[in-house]
């Protein structure tokens, strides 16, 4: 291998249950270079960092770091070998100093038998560590004083300060001001050109990796697709190389009638999430919200529907304003929401799969006072029957269901309640391939008895093939709209990543 | 099995007890049991309404104390003609003001938590210390007896050979029951300790109910303290110490989940009898004393064991 690479890494496979994440992927990283990861939600650039700081093992392939083999089973491994990673959201001790955020793990003692911590001597060395890169920050001071974007930079000293020769920086800007970001750069070229650093830069914007990177290395689909220098490169052609995906195996929506607006939203803003929203939607239409992870998709459904209210802006329901305060006023408005995680927002685990079922709409299943376990079973039963979700018996308790007949009980949970609109977040994450196409049918035939349904995603094939029409979001901010027959991965991904049509 | 390994292991030990010794077969010792069963046995109902919202409450035994005393100030015999009020007053009116004192002492736990997002162990536990203050200021630290007999005899009565306090249990273990499996509150309490999140998102207005659960937990210790109250034909500040302990315990043994999420009456119900039986076992076999809190202490400790373990193993 040529010296001037400080990582090879050849022919890598992983596979999940299901899935086949990376196939054959090949990833090559210079000395003293600023090395883009690029690839749309989902294809592989996680995975292949985690195989990097040893979080997951490769199925097949080698990796060579700085020209001998290299077999990492945990980060400590890897931080020894020489490879630290800034994840995407940093995680600090509040309630330490600075200093001993940086020696975590590896704090400096003094005496012997009973070792205390030598605090003088870190904040000593934290110092010179601050010196050298040009940061600004008292040692001294409580984690829990700093700006976002201080921790931010302080845990990219921490990773700088084992002697790293390679540093992975995963979404490094997302919590930062322009300004802050043109320090970030400033000590990034400050590591590469004085200490010969590597750095594998991932992110979604455009013009950072424009701005800061050597080289780019794209993949798709846990494939390799090209690694090539930046200069090479323009905006159109890093677009086309992420996507470019063949479409006919999804599912196509059938063509419904489109009615009258049936809600409007405007000037939603809710501050640092989302800003002055504005959209509509029709009787009988799929409208598609794209964009990318931090856009602002979710926290727009959940304002919409009350979960975490909007703080400023109105919503209109067939031509008259509603006030939506709290989840209860949506869904009596006929408005339902599949939330994006299931886990977290959706199932309750250790209840029934009826009892899952009914929750939102308990109030129709009363009869005296108490619940009305006739009608429950009956309703639930014909659920079960019209969509085809597979499970022993009403009574069995959801979690032990496979996620995508959780996602069909979570669906008729809100189909129960009957809602004129219907907001699907993520309907298909992380279910297999066939209760997916299930469910693109189900919102294909909701449609056309005249329900509509606002469905975000990131699969790009999902959004293209389901939607009438699309709405793209970037930074919290609306960035277009595209129409059905207009609508294309590159249009949608120009969209997302802020650039105009 | 695992569902019903506790009340297997109940049966084993009353077959058990059974052949060993004979006192224990007999009936009067066996509504013996019931009967000092009942009064933990209420307060533990409400314990596990909170338990199951992913809660705990600690108060129950000074509320107890606190409400043992008032109920008993509104129920003493007239000493002398100076002292008409307390002749005039019935003792239904006793009774309604300890209820409705329950409620308002357990809602106030409830809004802490709900409203003040404090966690319930604190919220709980600042009232268990101030309502057995309130407790000794009320009656300068003395027991108050000298109480009616229409009222001891809530305590002391029996209808069918029954005690009344048994059938007091039995009332409240139904409603109670009704109450957590067959209304929409009692949904609302599964899906608040299941998930709240999602609780949320089905429209689930969280704070009331948590208010409404801690409520009812105050109702039915009110409902204890009458029933001690009568039973022992006085109130005392120093009632009720480490009861809301014996309630939790019970409802552990009895399979609710100090996660939150899981729990059924029944369950506690055995729960507490199975405390029950083992202390009056422990009584008959002659047991030292102090072994048998060694032996309640383990007992507990490895109940969360096992619920700590199928836990896992999910």
């Amino acid at each position: 291998m040529s010296v001037e690479n400080v990582l090879e890494m050849r022919q890598v496979s992983k596979s999940f249950p299901g899935v086949k994440a990376l196939k054959n992927v090949d990833f090559t990283v210079k000395k003293g270079t600023v090395h883009a990861l690029m690839g749309e939600n989902g294809a592989g650039k996680s995975t292949l960092m985690k195989i990097l700081y040893g979080i997951y093992t490769p199925d097949e392939g080698e990796v060579i770091f700085k020209g001998s083999p290299y077999i990492v089973k945990s980060p400590i491994d890897a931080i020894k070998k020489g490879v630290s990673m800034i994840p995407q959201e940093i995680s600090p001790v509040l309630n330490l100093t600075v200093a001993s955020n940086v020696f975590l793990g590896k704090e400096l003692t003094m005496g012997r038998g009973v070792k205390l911590i030598n605090q003088k001597q870190m904040v000593q060395d934290t110092q010179t560590l601050f010196d050298e890169l040009d940061i600004d920050i008292d040692p001294a001071v409580s984690m829990s004083k700093l700006s976002i974007a201080n921790a931010q930079l302080v845990a990219i000293a921490t990773a700088v300060s084992y002697n790293a020769d390679l540093v992975i920086m995963d979404e490094p800007t997302s919590a930062l001001t322009e300004k802050e970001i043109d320090k970030l750069y400033a000590i990034i070229r400050n590591l590469r050109d004085k200490k010969g650093l590597a750095v594998v830069y991932i992110s979604h914007k455009l013009d950072e990796i424009f701005a800061i990177c050597d080289e780019v290395t794209i993949l798709r689909d846990g494939e390799y697709i090209g690694t090539d220098s930046i200069g090479n490169f323009t905006k159109e052609r890093l677009i086309s190389m992420m996507v470019g995906r063949s479409m006919k195996e999804f599912f196509h929506k059938e063509h419904a009638d489109i009615g009258d607006v049936i809600l409007e939203v405007k000037n939603l803003t809710l501050a640092k999430k989302f800003r002055d929203i504005s959209f509509s939607l029709r009787k009988g239409e799929v409208l598609g919200v794209a964009g990318l992870m931090g856009a602002g998709r979710t926290e727009l459904m959940e304002a919409i529907f009350g979960y975490r209210p909007a703080e400023s802006g109105e919503i209109f329901l067939n031509g008259v304003q509603i006030q939506i305060k709290e989840p209860h006023d949506a869904i009596k408005n006929g408005i339902a929401f599949v939330t994006e995680d299931r886990k977290s927002t959706g199932i309750f685990p250790e209840l029934s799969v009826k009892d899952n079922m009914v929750m939102p709409d308990i109030d129709n299943y009363l009869l005296r006072g108490l619940l009305d376990s006739k009608k429950i079973n009956k309703d639930c039963q014909s659920q079960r029957t019209a969509i085809a979700i597979k499970t022993p018996s009403l009574e069995q308790l959801i979690k032990n269901l496979s996620g995508g007949n959780q996602q069909k009980v979570l669906i008729s949970r809100w189909l129960l309640t009957t809602p004129e609109i219907l907001i699907l977040d993520e309907p298909t994450r992380g279910i297999d391939v066939g209760a997916k196409s299930e469910i693109h049918r189900l919102i294909g035939e909701l449609a056309k008895m005249g329900k509509s349904i606002i469905m975000v995603s990131s699969e790009m094939p999902e959004i293209l093939s389901m939607s009438d029409r699309i709405i793209v979001m970037h930074e919290g901010a609306y960035s277009g709209e595209l129409l059905r027959d207009e609508a294309t991965q590159e249009k949608i991904l120009q969209l997302a990543t802020g650039e105009s049509l | 099995m695992s569902k019903y390994g506790i009340v297997v292991i109940f049966v084993a030990l009353c077959i058990i007890m059974s052949i060993v010794s004979p006192a224990f077969r007999t009936m009067r010792n066996v509504t013996n049991v019931v009967r000092q069963v009942s009064i933990i046995g209420i307060v533990s109902m409400g314990v596990t309404f909170a338990i199951i919202t992913g809660g705990i409450d600690l108060s129950s035994g000074s509320m107890i104390a606190l409400i043992s005393v008032v109920v008993a100030s509104l129920s003493q015999n007239a000493v002398n003609p100076s002292q008409p009020l307390s002749f005039v007053i019935p003792i239904a009116f006793g009774i309604g003001v300890a209820l409705v004192l329950g409620l308002l002492l357990g809602s106030v736990n409830g809004s802490l938590h709900a409203y003040g997002k404090i966690p319930p162990f604190i919220a709980t536990l600042g009232m268990m210390t101030a309502a057995r203050g309130a407790a000794a200021l009320f009656t300068g630290g003395r027991p108050v007896g000298n109480l009616k007999d229409t009222f001891t005899y809530i305590g002391t009565g029996r209808i069918i050979g029954i005690p009344i306090p048994i059938w007091i249990y039995i009332i409240m273990g139904i409603i109670a029951h009704i109450l957590l499996s067959r209304t929409k509150f009692g949904r609302h309490v599964f899906a608040i300790g299941g998930n709240e999140q999602a609780a949320r998102i089905c429209g689930i207005n969280v704070e009331k109910t948590l208010v409404k659960v801690y409520a009812f937990a105050g109702l039915l210790t009110a409902v204890s303290a009458i029933l001690l109250t009568a039973r022992t034909s006085a109130g005392n500040p120093t009632y009720g110490v480490s009861y809301e302990l014996d309630a939790i315990a019970s409802t552990v043994i009895g399979g609710t989940s100090l996660s939150g999420g899981v729990g059924s009456i029944p369950f506690c119900v055995v729960g507490a009898l199975i405390i029950g039986v083992l202390n009056n076992s422990m009584d008959l076999l002659s047991v030292n004393a102090y072994w048998q809190q060694i032996v309640k202490g383990v007992i507990i400790v490895v109940a969360v064991l096992i619920d700590a373990r199928k836990q896992r193993r999910n």
